[in-house]
């Protein structure tokens, strides 16, 4: 089913008028309402009277994560801060969060994006909806709640923890959609299993996000339940969830690329790349008024399909992730930065600067193990004084990263040393 | 009086333990006694030797977090009820016994390594109640 016929499948002609349109609206927008890109695009001696159509979005700057830090927590925003009516936040590559904010026509567009994504799925005003994703900062529980009440389904606010409640819920309504995590729904899958409940479920879709997931899961999930998979994705920084979503032909993830225009460049070069090749996925939010971005550098790492697709749109559709151009990692759906290891362990001064992260995927879940090297001056030869520490640093990881990890102590030299770029994870999920 | 005891921490690998006895042993270091406590994730690796200090610097050299820590070895009665006496009295004077076991010389007394948090009165009581301690010489002489 497709939500918005009109958007998801004009002519070329018709959408590169309308990305054009907007986009010399958008420059116009930015340059006068924020210094930080006014400054931008004066350095770069580009001025908004140069942009006359989307052919010329490669004369504007990039933005990337770190402006979004520089300018917390609210420099880049446009709109006054009476016209915002919602905030989001996601983790920084720091201390600092990166703080999105949203206009009353943003979140009515953000909404439209993930109808269309739900849609994909062949959501409809008929089905039972479980958002089974955080309600919070996070953009995931709130985003698939206002775009699966946009789509009329009835929405259950589920959120996370508690899975046995979910289950039950899931039977006794009929649940016929949920929007979560890929590995938790695993996850659930098993749980349905154990309680001998998988025959008993009505189960038919399901929206999948925030984290990387592969197709041998997708194929996992599809079997387990019975259902389709869905992959949606989105950042908080260009909006969230809906961004973009596969079809039923899962034969890429439809951009709403009338909202956000999307360019493939090479992350080194920061030139664009030929369609079709691997580099980074970029984005221009073309109609944002809260905090527009202009060229945001994802360091997600895709590749681009433009011919239309057999479902029918047209919209640009982009190919399964290959992995990031920096060194972010999602654990349990939430976006963790070795950098924020670092910067949490340098205020505990019983450890030495020496870390590493190890990641799996334990039962569908994601684990997190930190082993952090004690300095030989603050060894203590009793169990509680160890045990001690151990929770002290636990303590400054779960509030660096926001989530628990188990910490493990090691011996003085034991974590290796490296030349050259230090190591600091090992991710043995295999995700890409 | 109170001995040094080489405490060492080991994460739990394959073979650290091993690892540690063989520097000692490569540097001549005799163990009178040792005590493992373990979790699943480390072990504290507890050590009464005729040359402590010695035994530290080595272990250190060798990349192992050891330390010195003092503790008072007891010489207990060959009696019945004996370290149940003992122990009693140390409870009467609010002391509290971090962790302590055996040491076994060739003699009539059997001793116990213990390591409470307030040594000084530890020995007060051990001293009222006519108990003798090992001192660091007659360890070394062991
Ligand atoms: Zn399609």
């Amino acid at each position: 089913m497709i939500w918005n016929e009109k958007m998801e499948c004009m002519s070329n002609d018709e959408k590169a008028a309308l990305q054009s349109e907007r986009l010399v609206k958008l420059v116009k927008y930015v340059y006068d309402n924020v210094e930080f890109y006014r400054n931008k695009m004066d350095k770069c001696g580009v001025k908004p009277e140069d942009i006359h159509g989307i052919e010329d979005i490669t004369k504007l700057p990039y933005t990337t994560k770190d402006d979004l830090r520089d300018t917390y927590p609210f420099g880049l925003f446009a709109a006054p801060h009476s016209d915002i009516v919602r905030i989001h936040a996601s983790s920084g590559t720091t201390g600092k969060a990166t703080v999105v904010g949203y206009t009353r026509n943003d979140i009515d567009m953000w909404s439209e994006c993930v109808a269309r994504c739900m849609s994909m799925a062949d959501v409809t005003k008929d089905d039972i909806i479980q958002v089974a994703y955080g309600y919070g900062l996070f953009t995931g529980g709130l985003g698939a709640h206002y775009g699966a009440e946009k789509l009329g389904a009835m929405v259950v606010p589920m959120s996370t923890g508690n899975s046995k409640k979910l289950t039950t819920m899931m039977v006794d309504f009929g649940a016929t959609a949920i929007a979560c995590t890929p590995s938790y729904l695993l996850h659930l899958s098993e749980v349905l299993r154990d309680e001998g409940l998988l025959d008993k479920i009505k189960l038919k879709a399901a929206i999948c996000g925030a984290e990387p997931w592969t197709e041998k899961m997708r194929n996992e999930i599809e079997s387990r339940l019975n259902i389709t998979a869905h992959d949606i994705y989105g950042l908080s920084e260009i909006m969230g969830p809906g961004v973009a979503c596969d079809c039923r032909e899962h034969a890429g993830l439809h951009i709403c690329d009338d909202y956000f225009y999307p360019e493939i460049i090479d992350a080194k070069t920061l030139t664009p790349v030929a369609d079709g090749e691997l580099g980074e996925l970029v984005f221009t939010t073309l109609t944002k008024e809260g905090i527009p971005l202009i060229r945001y550098r994802t360091k997600d790492l895709t590749s681009i399909i433009r011919e239309k697709c057999a479902c029918g749109r047209t919209s640009v559709r982009i190919t399964r992730f290959k992995g990031r151009s920096d060194d972010m990692l999602i654990i349990r759906g939430v976006n963790v930065f070795p950098s924020q290891v670092e910067a949490a362990l340098v205020n505990v001064e019983e450890v030495t600067p020496h870390y590493m992260m190890i990641v799996d995927r334990v039962g569908n879940l994601d684990t997190l193990e930190i082993q952090v090297e004690v300095d030989v001056k603050y060894y203590t030869d009793e169990i509680r004084g160890i045990e001690k520490l151990t929770k002290k640093i636990a303590g400054v990881i779960q509030s660096a990263l926001g989530i628990s990890a188990k910490i493990k102590l090691m011996g003085p030299n034991s974590l290796k040393r490296s030349e050259g770029k230090a190591v600091h994870v090992i991710d043995n999920r295999k995700l890409y | 009086m109170t001995v040094n005891q080489v405490s060492v921490f080991i994460e739990n690998r394959q073979g650290r333990l091993g690892e540690v006895l063989q520097v000692l042993k490569d540097n001549d270091v005799n163990i009178l006694s040792i005590s493992l406590a373990d979790t699943t994730e480390y072990g504290l690796l507890r050590l009464i030797v005729n040359k402590p200090e010695h035994a530290k610097e080595v272990l250190l050299k060798a990349g192992f977090s050891s330390m010195l820590t003092e503790v008072l070895i007891i010489k207990v009665p060959h009696v019945a009820g004996a370290l149940q006496n003992i122990l009693a009295e140390i409870a009467k004077a609010n002391v509290s016994i971090e962790y302590m076991y055996g040491l076994s010389v060739e003699s009539n007394d059997a001793s116990i390594v213990m390591k409470t948090n307030e040594l000084s009165e530890a020995e007060a009581v051990l001293n009222n109640i006519h108990v003798n301690t090992m001192s660091s010489k007659e360890i070394e002489a062991l």
